[in-house]
């Protein structure tokens, strides 16, 4: 059956061998924890596969016919993740997630700090501001309070607003030219709400502040292009837009990448070593010590072919008809609040609430016992729970393989889940 | 429905109506503990009278597992000795940890026996150790402090 926007869902998941189990005493699974993870299609699984059991050799090193391929096969990856994100292949970095990514450009940021006149651009100390969202995942916060505590810095931010978007009314006076790093998240991973990154961008650049975009709920759910936003580093992760965990990708502006020092040394990322010093590798190799991951790099870039083949524009119409239906649905039911924008102006398919009565986890339980996935808790975002005055929440968060019946057992869930705790 | 088996009635009752909620003085020692993963809270204070453990008092956010939990914890050791808190303690926490596979001595446990379904769920065993990891720790206090 295709749903109204033309996505054929059935066919669809059929790519997808997790979703025709069932859980908890043979209940089909409603899978609405993408956010979280998602689930991968046999194009990417057999992708993984393939290299391993066609090409498996250490990339970069060896001159023998498997590591040639095994080489191809990582830099072609490289390539493909790069036109999916608006890149060039060599501003791309395989790290081993999006938190690695942030740690990447926070402690190259830091080694900047003690290094010579050539890093001026990434140095920091005290009197330099850093500048976050209170609606960041801890991944784009705790590394930049610990890069603050290092060098000096301090740190500053945009509050939210009651209805869950960025309070940008103070923006003049959180970006000056005090200002050397503005930290923010494309799509909350929470709220589902959308900030505007090249207004932030430009405000950033402006002020003589780097960007850094954490894109992990944009990059799997539409198109997005990193050099027309014009930020100057993002981060996503391989294992939340159907490719294989242990795979992540830094971008960064060639010029920054060329300029910034390493984080991790060793092998791979060096030019010439010597017993009491060494140079480094151009970019991206700079940054990649070690034999990196690479079933996981092909596997990432089946990944980006597979979502290209639907489109991202289709993918990301199905999910905004998915999650207009769920919030008009939570609506409906008394007792429910959305935490997070009520409408669909910009904003992703994560739709995070509460139950009067009902703790988040006790929802997660019931649910769970229905087949219904969803995450419970602060999803990584504790100061925003915080902020909203709440200590947990339930989170449902789609993707182009849910379809309306995810919909509806989530909300006859809901339902149940006040019944079975008699809160009316 | 597995539900019934995990949420007892005796556990939403505590839930609904714990007894021993709020935070008292006199103590000897107050612990905090949380739980990183989901956020729940819990403030536990401890009065100690020699070897007896004269009252409980706590304050908390949280799952209706981990409030009940500490509630029930209150009704097994104020009153007692700390050598028996802690063997009801440790019988609550092997039962918590056996996956379903350890017998409830109710003797011991009374109303903690109907946590026995919380340990089929390994995520919800965090939640019922909470007030009991922050009496343990309490008490560790109080008698540090007393020493």
């Amino acid at each position: 059956m295709s749903s109204a926007d033309g996505l054929d869902v059935a066919a669809l998941r059929k790519d997808f061998p997790i979703l025709q189990r069932t859980v908890r005493d043979g209940k089909p699974l409603h899978y609405i924890d993408s956010g979280a993870t998602s689930q991968r299609p046999r194009q990417v699984l057999d992708a993984e596969r393939e290299f391993l059991e066609t090409s498996n050799a250490a990339v970069h090193r060896g001159a023998h016919q498997l590591a040639e391929e095994a080489t191809d096969a990582y830099e072609g990856a490289r390539q493909k993740i790069a036109d999916f994100v608006g890149a060039a292949a060599d501003e791309l970095v395989f790290v081993k997630n999006a938190t690695e990514g942030i740690n990447l450009v926070a402690y190259a940021m830091s080694n900047a700090s003690v290094a010579g006149p050539e890093s001026e651009r990434f140095r920091l100390g005290p009197g330099d501001e850093i500048v976050v969202t209170e609606m960041e995942h801890h991944a784009n916060l705790v590394p930049w309070q610990q890069l603050a505590l290092r060098t000096g810095a301090t740190l500053k931010w945009f509050g939210v607003t009651d209805d869950g978007r960025l309070d940008l009314s103070a923006v003049d006076e959180l970006i000056t030219a005090k200002t050397r790093i503005v930290a923010f998240t494309h799509q909350s991973n929470v709220l589902g709400t959308v900030t505007p990154v090249a207004t932030l961008a430009a405000k950033a650049r402006a002020a003589g502040a780097l960007t850094v975009l954490d894109a992990c709920q944009s990059v799997p759910h539409q198109k997005v292009d990193f050099r027309a936003l014009g930020v100057d580093f993002a981060v996503f992760s391989g294992h939340k837009m159907l490719g294989p965990s242990g795979v992540g990708v830094l971008y960064g502006r060639r010029a920054l990448l060329e300029a910034m020092p390493p984080f991790l040394t060793g092998g791979s990322m060096i030019e010439m070593v010597q017993m009491a010093s060494s140079t480094f590798a151009p970019p991206p190799q700079r940054f990649e010590a070690g034999v990196p991951m690479t079933s996981q790099a092909v596997g990432l870039g089946a990944a980006v072919d597979y979502l290209s083949v639907v489109g991202m524009d289709r993918i990301n119409a199905h999910e905004h008809l998915l999650t207009e239906a769920a919030l008009r649905g939570l609506a409906e039911i008394p007792g429910v609040t959305i935490v997070g924008p009520a409408d669909m102006k910009d904003r992703g398919g994560a739709v995070s609430f509460v139950i009067d009565g009902v703790h988040p986890h006790d929802a997660g339980q019931v649910l769970d016992d229905l087949g219904v996935a969803v995450r419970v808790g602060h999803h990584c975002a504790w100061p925003l729970h915080r902020r909203l005055g709440i200590p947990a929440s339930i989170r449902a968060s789609f993707y182009l393989y849910n379809d309306l019946d995810d919909v509806t057992a989530l909300l006859d869930g809901v339902r149940e889940t006040k019944r079975f705790f008699g809160v009316s | 429905m597995q539900m019934e088996q995990l949420y007892q009635e005796i556990i939403l009752d505590h839930y609904k109506n714990p007894h021993g909620r709020g935070l008292r003085d006199p103590f000897d020692a107050e612990s905090f503990q949380v739980n990183p993963t989901c956020g729940d809270e819990v403030t536990l204070r401890v009065k100690l009278d020699g070897e007896t453990v004269t009252d409980v008092s706590y304050e908390g956010q949280g799952c209706s597992i981990s409030q009940a939990s500490t509630s029930v914890l209150t009704d097994l050791v104020v009153g007692r000795s700390v050598g028996e808190a802690f063997k009801t303690l440790d019988a609550f926490t092997e039962l918590m940890q056996g996956k379903g596979q350890v017998e409830p001595d109710e003797d011991v446990l009374e109303d903690g026996v109907a946590f026995a379904g919380v340990a089929k769920y390994p995520a919800r065993v965090k939640c019922a150790l909470l007030g009991w990891m922050a009496f343990k720790d309490a008490v560790v206090r109080a008698e540090g402090n007393a020493a």
